[in-house]
């Protein structure tokens, strides 16, 4: 009886379930297979707890028996999978003109509201078993999305359509056009051989550091304590640290394609796991050339770039490897009128007697401007050279210290919307100011050039 | 009290800034009045290259403000220690007081410096705040550039008449805050900020 009015309430157009299941969010669902990664939380729960107080765990496995282990299954199975029911049912998404809608959450509900003129890139990656299941996960880098604003999962043509859709969207195209855009086409503008990126791997120290820290730490500390738990626990972390710098970063960057399209720059990876990001033009904050020493008589450089909104510190890989001149030419199209060369070459180093602040990596810092970018060097053994549009510039900053203004000099730091900033260290003071009037005065003019948000009006 | 000889040299200032805001209230533009207030060396040189007589000073509660909160600290701090060290381990030990009575002396001095280091200037398309002295920073935010502008006023700042100004960018690291306004100046500055940052307003 009490019923009747919440049924007649939700037949009015939405299409509810059944009455013992919470309301349904309106908009569309994810795939079915969802649920099922929910499956493995008690399986890792049980894990963790075993690997945690292996002791106890020992001991009570001795008292198992096979009814035990049944009956704990027949309790956990069902609740995982009704757990991951529910919030499958609770979760939905919704395409507006100006918006995806994100509904989450079975007792704390939760509505995303994400808006696309002000999206920063889309991702859509499919982790292994996901592309097992034919499925994807669909992010949004927007500024203030958190792991929560993920679509996981779509099934793969989906995610792909739900992409397309999002990106004309975003650019501006008629709504009524949108759905039925499809995919922009995509030429292919760089394309990193395996057997380059092991080669670059292999020249990198930070591998061979890592691999030479996880040898050698657990046995000295087995020398020392003599017992092999220490050695093990410190062994472990360390394993995964060279894992991350060597082997990871293969697994990762395998298989990397740049390629352009109207809807902006799209970056393929992965060799297990495939990632497929797109940047819309003009969202590119900061772009970081990397110049390791063993790779600078091969000309090679790795190119990084930052993107408002994107994973917190982290910062995304534009080129794993490439020679300077196709590093160059992809550059040229992130940025454009923007010349590595050009750029590269304007970077003066700081005056000598930065060596009474600094006295080795004196050497390593360099700054200069170009037309379009703001260029500022750092790093010995690893020279990284940072370039930041003028458009992009946030706001300036001088500093200095006692010391640097003993000898005449100041830093000059450049805040870019990456919630980044890149610092032209110990210049002479008076270029100091002479650059931070400059720079408020070309992010002003570079501003205006900048091309619209929406980039196809 | 021992600090009120230093005091005196910084009433003079104190009168001009105080000036500056009553002329600056009239004419939004604020250019009128206000010059360098610190005619003591170093903090000055900063100014160098970018402009020269639009700076304006924070108000002189600030430095009233903050010397008040250094003396209820290290006031009964010196007494606490004076006591404690004086009753317990014999009246020698009891000059272990005057250090915080010395870091007292060297604060209420230091105050003021630091309080002549804060300066901002409002200029045709950015704000310019400068501060510090030992540690200079000078930050420039372009008005287009502003997401968040933001006013705030704790109850000590309240009593004696003054507002914080803190402007937010898209970049964390922006860094740029202006204390020790009076609430109609902050609240004109607020304004100013505002409409300057719509007419100008940009993307990301």
């Amino acid at each position: 009886m009490a019923d009747r009015p919440a049924t007649a309430d939700t037949a009015g157009g939405r299409k509810a379930g059944p009455r013992y299941l919470p309301r349904r969010p309106e908009g569309r669902r994810l795939h079915p297979v969802t649920p099922w990664r929910r499956a493995w939380a008690p399986l890792a729960g049980l894990l963790a707890f075993t690997a945690h107080d292996f002791e106890r765990a020992r001991d009570w496995s001795s008292h198992l028996t096979a009814g035990w282990v049944l009956l704990g299954l027949a309790v956990l199975l069902p609740l995982a999978a009704g757990y991951g029911f529910l919030t499958w049912w609770c979760t939905s998404y919704l395409v507006t003109d100006t918006e995806l809608r994100i509904h989450t959450g079975l007792l704390f509900h939760r509505a995303a509201h994400i808006r696309l003129d002000r999206i920063q890139a889309v991702d859509v990656s499919r982790p292994l078993l996901a592309r097992v299941a034919g499925v994807a996960k669909l992010k949004l880098d927007v500024v203030g999305t958190d792991s929560k604003d993920e679509l996981a999962f779509l099934s793969e043509k989906e995610a792909v359509a739900l992409r397309a859709e999002l990106l004309a969207r975003a650019a501006g195209m008629a709504p009524e056009a949108a759905p039925e855009a499809g995919e922009a086409p995509s030429r292919a503008l760089l394309r990193v051989q395996p057997r380059t990126l092991v080669l670059s791997i292999l020249l990198r120290g930070g591998a061979w550091t890592m691999l030479a820290v996880a040898v050698v730490v657990p046995v000295f500390i087995y020398l020392a304590t003599d017992s092999l738990w220490p050695a093990l626990a410190t062994a472990i972390p360390l394993a995964g640290g060279f894992w991350a710098s060597g082997a990871g970063r293969f697994v990762r960057e395998y298989d990397w394609t740049v390629a352009e399209s109207p809807d902006g720059l799209r970056l393929d990876s992965g060799l297990l796991d495939r990632a497929h990001a797109t940047v819309p033009p003009g969202r590119v904050q900061a772009v970081r050339i990397v110049e390791p020493l063993l790779w600078r008589r091969r000309g090679w450089v790795r190119v990084e770039l930052e993107v408002a909104g994107g994973k917190g510190d982290e910062t995304s890989v534009l080129i794993p490897v490439a020679a300077w001149d196709a590093a160059a030419d992809v550059l040229a199209r992130v940025l454009p009128g923007v010349g590595l060369d050009a750029a590269v070459a304007s970077a003066a180093p700081a005056p000598v007697r930065a060596r009474w602040c600094a006295p080795v990596f004196r050497r390593g810092f360099g700054h200069g401007t170009t037309p379009t970018v703001f260029v500022t060097r750092k790093g010995l053994l690893s020279r990284r050279t940072t370039l930041v549009p003028h458009a992009k510039v946030q706001s300036v900053r001088l500093s200095q210290g006692p010391w640097a203004r003993r000898q005449g000099l100041a830093d000059v730091w450049v805040d870019h919307g990456a919630n980044g900033a890149a610092v032209a260290r110990l210049r002479d003071a008076g270029e100091a100011h002479a650059v931070v009037s400059a720079q408020a005065e070309r992010s002003r003019t570079g501003r205006r050039s900048a091309g619209p948000e929406r980039w196809l009006t | 009290m021992t600090g009120t000889p230093a005091a005196a040299p910084d009433s003079g200032p104190n009168d001009e800034a105080a000036d500056h805001d009553e002329a600056g209230h009239d004419e939004a533009a604020g250019h009128t009045a206000a010059t360098e207030t610190d005619g003591t060396g170093g903090a000055g040189t900063e100014a160098e290259g970018i402009t020269a007589g639009e700076w304006r000073a924070v108000e002189h509660g600030l430095l009233l403000l903050r010397r008040l909160v250094l003396l209820c600290t290290l006031l009964p701090l010196t007494v606490a220690v004076a006591l404690a060290l004086g009753l317990t381990a014999g009246p020698a030990w009891a000059l272990f007081a005057l250090i915080p009575l010395a870091s007292a002396l060297w604060g209420w001095g230091a105050l003021a410096r630091n309080w002549r280091s804060w300066r901002y200037a409002e200029r045709a398309d950015d704000l310019l705040v400068a501060r510090g002295v030992l540690w200079r920073e000078m930050t420039v935010v372009p008005y287009g550039r502003m997401q968040l502008v933001e006013v705030t006023s704790g109850p000590l700042e309240r009593k004696y008449g003054l507002a914080r100004l803190q402007l937010h960018t898209a970049a964390a690291t922006t860094d740029a805050t202006i204390p020790g306004l009076t609430p109609g100046e902050a609240e004109r500055l607020r304004d100013r900020l505002t409409e300057l940052g719509e007419a100008r307003s940009a993307g990301l």
